[in-house]
């Protein structure tokens, strides 16, 4: 499970392009993940720009 | 239900200029647009050569450009640099997105497209499992409309596509973190565009400085993994703390994005649907450039959409054309320069510096059009270390 830290992130949606599993996706609340899709991977924690995503193993 | 031979999703240069051929063409065309003002917030450093603009066939316009560049200056990490400087005319212009997207959204208007920003796809229609429009969501309200060809600019995230059942995933090896800030109060070379290479600086990437006026210019950072150890963000304020000019400067706008350099697609079409622009990574690899190729893609996309209308046949097999003849028109170039891009990365810093001392403004730009190759090859020869690197060239 993806968490998008609100303050930090500027909704560029560069991590939604990234993920394999199309999990991630920008709404008027920011950037939502969809546990049931996300493998946690982390792949979009590694590419996020200014850092605003974080994994939260095992939770949903 | 409202209904259009084609509907395209995204209202950016590669959807405008799909709209617009489309509509050009004698299609009912209908663009919508997520977010609420075309071009804003923008993903993008602003620049625009000569030679982009000649390619989208767009004349430069006092509409959007914000400053004339006279040529560009490029630091290895020694500081050494290389100037590149054009004979004939200015090298391009730095440009104002908002303004410039609008400009084009109203070409395709005027040809007579209808643009909807501020109108989301929510999903693809299907009728027996072919796609036959999209659902739309604008100020809440939902509504169908039909259409037997989707064209998908909906940018680097590409959900669309991917609720076609094309894979556009951008592999993280081909995905540029980028920051910018867009600064005033600045000193700057108001005239050029400057770019930094290194390893410490921006690894996997650049930093760039493109002027908007004489104090004001886009500061951004491209950076990569596996290359990179910190967030992009964290680089840009490294980079703008170790340069007095910027130092103190004010920041007006900061933004951010994915950019594709690489993940070329062999296939970008399925049954009723193609996928153009950022959305199907069509961006140069070397220096991560995607608004002229985006609106040459839409625009090859508007043909065959055309030509699919004319011949009632929407086919994955139909659209095929739209695959070959992108490849052909800047594909087949555009690999030969992600070659390049795979040289540049493997450089220390000191070869970098070594390349710096070696190179002319002319053979930069000639490697950004993926030719003068066999030269640099030879020159990289004369470095055992990189002898491997340099046969990836040839």
């Amino acid at each position: 499970m993806i968490k998008a830290d609100k303050k930090l992130c500027l909704r560029c949606s560069g991590c939604v392009g990234v993920c394999p599993q199309s999990a991630l996706k920008l709404t008027e609340h920011g950037i939502e993940c969809d546990p049931e899709r996300c493998v946690e991977c982390g792949i979009c924690v590694s590419f996020c720009p200014v850092g605003a995503l974080r994994l939260e193993k095992g939770k949903d | 239900m409202q209904s259009y031979d084609v509907v395209v999703v995204g209202a950016g240069p590669g959807g405008s200029g799909a709209a617009l051929e489309a509509a050009r063409r004698g299609l009912n065309v209908l663009m919508v647009e997520k977010r609420q003002e075309i071009g804003s917030p923008k993903r993008c450093g602003e620049g625009l050569s000569r030679n982009a603009a000649l390619r989208m066939g767009i004349e430069p316009s006092p509409l959007w450009i914000r400053r004339e560049v006279k040529g560009a200056t490029a630091y290895a990490p020694s500081g050494k640099f290389v100037r590149i400087d054009y004979k004939e005319g200015p090298e391009g212009w730095v440009i104002e997105r908002k303004a410039f997207d609008k400009f084009l959204a109203d070409m395709a208007v005027k040809a007579g497209a209808r643009v909807l920003a501020r109108t989301e796809v929510t999903g693809l229609l299907r009728e027996e499992g072919i796609i036959s429009g999209v659902e739309l969501e604008s100020e809440g309200r939902v509504r169908r409309v039909r259409s037997s060809l989707v064209i998908a600019a909906d940018g680097v995230e590409s959900l669309v596509a991917r609720e076609a059942g094309l894979d556009t995933t951008l592999r993280l090896p081909d995905a540029v973190s980028g920051v910018q800030f867009e600064m005033a109060g600045i000193e700057i070379d108001p005239d050029r565009i400057e770019l930094y290479f290194g390893n410490e600086v921006a690894p996997g990437g650049y930093c760039w400085i493109f002027p908007k006026g004489p104090d004001t210019a886009n500061v951004g950072i491209g950076v990569r993994k596996p290359f990179s150890r910190k967030t992009a963000i964290e680089y840009l304020r490294g980079f703008i703390e170790s340069r007095p000019g910027l130092r103190r400067g004010s920041v007006l706008e900061v933004n951010s994005g994915g950019v594709p350099v690489g993940g070329f697609m062999d296939n970008m079409v399925t049954d009723n649907l193609m996928v153009v622009g950022d959305a199907a990574h069509q961006v140069n690899p070397i220096h991560g450039g995607g608004i002229s190729e985006s609106f040459v893609a839409g625009r090859i996309a508007g043909q065959v959409a055309a030509e699919a209308r004319e011949a009632r046949d929407f086919s994955e097999a139909f659209l095929s054309r739209y695959n070959k003849r992108w490849w052909k028109e800047r594909g087949d170039m555009l690999r030969k320069v992600l070659r390049l891009r795979m040289v540049v990365e493997g450089l220390r810093d000191e070869e970098l510096n070594w390349l710096a001392e070696n190179l002319r403004g002319e053979d930069m730009i000639e490697f950004s059009k993926a030719r003068g190759f066999a030269m640099l090859a030879k020159l990289l020869m004369k470095r055992p270390r990189l002898i491997g690197l340099a046969r990836k060239l040839v």
